[in-house]
């Protein structure tokens, strides 16, 4: 985490019964239940600070950016463009000229896969991912692959859910262009050694994106630590709204590449005969962007930053930790996802009672988890099941959390037992 | 608990727990792959059609406990109809699971028979999908297009 945080860090273990009261969604009974959250993988809710900040905008000051002299055009800009220089410190970034604010993770990997991509990756190249990859870090470069007649590989994962490193580091070769996977598996947990794996693909000349979903509301970040060449991440999963998201990217590399959508914002001058493109991180940003989402990611940022990414490691660790021993004690249930390296997400299947049985009897408990292939079915293939349910953590859950779902899963088997 | 019981009626979790009619059929007349792309559940289903009735129907795949009781008990619902008989019963069985909740199993057709304890299905809408993937897949069956089934 860079010093110059605008929020200062409070000392000592996080107050979570300070934090969940700002979640004013928690407040709330689901069937008569007090409402346990456990689907942040999914998507997170929203503290008071996010909510305002898009309210204050909408309320107070809102207009089209970029465009206008009057006030609070200025204002939008200026609040807007704050956002941005937030998730530059957030991810030690050198300069906001290389964030670029899209639509979420799936719309930037697809802006590197249609535009460096494109230039890059020609017949018989090869990208390499890993086999715990979000359908959003697959179907990008099978397009591009196909497109461009490369070849798509795909490093295994062991049965816990880690990537095998030797395999990873034996599929680069001097034709893998490019190489992505994620930070941390939504549907395993699975936390990826980011560093060693770019080192790796660095050494034979590949250029690495990671998909950072998952990863941005759980760890601290740096991307010049962790060496990549582009870092993806979506607001809705790191407590802030939906519908905006940021492509980190190196800026010689940025610089370098096409642009993407064509329109207004990313354009200096327009003739019929030649365009002139923007500069960065503009010329990848062609049309009023989402600017109320801009600014709430602005303000979820700054407050995760008030937290404390390290505290929030930690608290998230121990809840996983204990969930993960409560889970086990549950007869009939398996676990899949137990790398030594986890975030996180419990992901489960009981003996004989399909996920979707099991999501539908917790609900009723006022419990709230995801079941299904979590949008990485060759996830689901690499274990021969259908789906899993799965529980997420959010910074707000706790021990308590887990508790009341190891008691609703007792009700599930006294269903279907 | 109260509408869970209804959705997870005896009927159906007996047929969850044994399924009836839950096995390949290598003499078929036709059979068909469906999907339901939302939580991974895949079945095949069998008909075997003889002087224009459905003599035997079967089942094979994964699912959840309405999308297992659904197909099982539908196998036994078909049996000696015509497709254009199977065609009328899938109609009214699909007006069951998504009538609107304040009216639920209010006016199950007589001739749904045990299938009406698919009532409470209307009360979960996203669990439709479920209750009709065997209905699709046969329905697609008995055209014998061979055309894979998505309920998506």
């Amino acid at each position: 985490m860079s010093a110059t945080a605008q929020s200062p860090v409070a000392a000592g273990p996080l107050d979570v019964a300070a934090l969940r009261a700002e979640f004013p969604v928690l407040r709330q009974q689901v069937h008569g239940k007090p409402l346990v959250f456990l689907d942040s993988a999914a998507s997170s809710q929203k503290p008071q600070v996010v909510i305002d900040a898009e309210r204050r905008c909408y309320e107070e000051y809102y207009a089209n950016i970029h465009r206008g002299v009057h006030k609070l055009s200025q204002l939008s800009t200026e609040a807007y463009e704050g956002a941005r220089e937030d998730v530059r410190r957030f991810l030690g970034a050198a300069s906001t000229k290389e964030v670029v604010f899209t639509r979420g993770t799936t719309e930037s990997v697809n802006l590197v896969a249609q535009t460096w991509g494109r230039r890059h990756v020609g017949p018989g190249d090869e990208v390499l991912i890993t086999a715990l990859e979000h359908h959003s870090n697959i179907v990008p470069w099978q397009m591009l692959c196909e497109e461009r007649h490369a070849k798509l590989k795909v490093a295994p994962i062991d049965d816990r859910g880690a990537v095998l490193l030797d395999q990873f580091e034996k599929q680069l070769s001097v034709r893998t262009k490019l190489c992505a996977f994620a930070h941390v598996s939504n549907a395993l947990g699975t936390v990826n050694p980011v560093k060693q794996m770019t080192a790796m693909a660095k050494k034979r000349g590949a250029v690495v994106l990671v998909d950072g979903a998952q990863a941005l509301p759980r760890l601290p970040v740096d991307v010049q630590d962790l060496g990549c060449d582009f870092y993806a991440f979506s607001g809705h999963k790191a407590y802030g709204p939906s519908g905006i998201g940021v492509l980190w990217g190196r800026r010689e590399l940025l610089e370098a590449m096409p642009p993407w959508q064509g329109g207004g914002d990313m354009i200096l001058s327009v003739t019929f005969g030649k365009t002139l493109y923007n500069e960065l991180p503009y010329k990848f940003e062609a049309g009023t962007p989402n600017i109320a989402g801009g600014i709430g990611l602005g303000a979820a940022i700054r407050w995760l930053e008030s937290k404390g990414m390290q505290r929030i490691l930690a608290h998230e660790d121990a809840v996983l930790r204990h969930g993960t021993e409560a889970l086990l004690q549950v007869p009939g249930l398996t676990l899949v996802g137990t790398a030594p390296e986890k975030a996180g997400v419990l992901s489960f299947v009981l003996e004989g009672i399909h996920p979707h049985d099991i999501g539908q009897v917790l609900d009723s408990e006022g419990v709230a988890i995801r079941t299904g292939h979590h949008c990485a079915q060759p996830v689901m293939d690499r274990y021969g099941i259908p789906a899993t349910a799965r529980a997420s953590l959010g910074v707000y859950n706790t021990t308590e959390d887990l508790d009341a779902l190891v008691r609703a899963l007792h009700k599930v088997r006294e269903m279907f037992g | 608990m109260s509408d869970l019981r209804e959705l997870y009626q005896e009927v159906i979790l007996d047929h969850t727990k044994k399924p009836r009619n839950k096995r390949p059929m290598p003499d078929a007349t036709g059979h068909s792959d469906g999907m339901n792309p939302l939580c991974g559940d895949k079945a095949t289903v069998y008909v075997k059609v003889e002087d224009g009735r459905v003599v035997d129907v079967s089942f094979e795949g994964q699912g959840c406990s309405i999308s297992t009781a659904s197909a099982s008990m539908m196998t036994e619902a078909v049996r000696g109809k015509t497709p254009a008989e199977v065609d009328a019963l899938f109609e009214r069985f699909h007006a069951l699971v998504t009538a609107p909740p304040d009216q639920a199993g209010r006016d199950a057709a007589p001739e749904l028979g045990k299938l009406a304890v698919f009532a409470g299905v209307c009360e979960f809408p996203v669990r439709v999908k479920c209750a009709s993937l065997a209905w699709h897949t046969l329905k697609a069956a008995l055209a014998g297009n061979g055309t894979p089934v998505s309920t998506e």
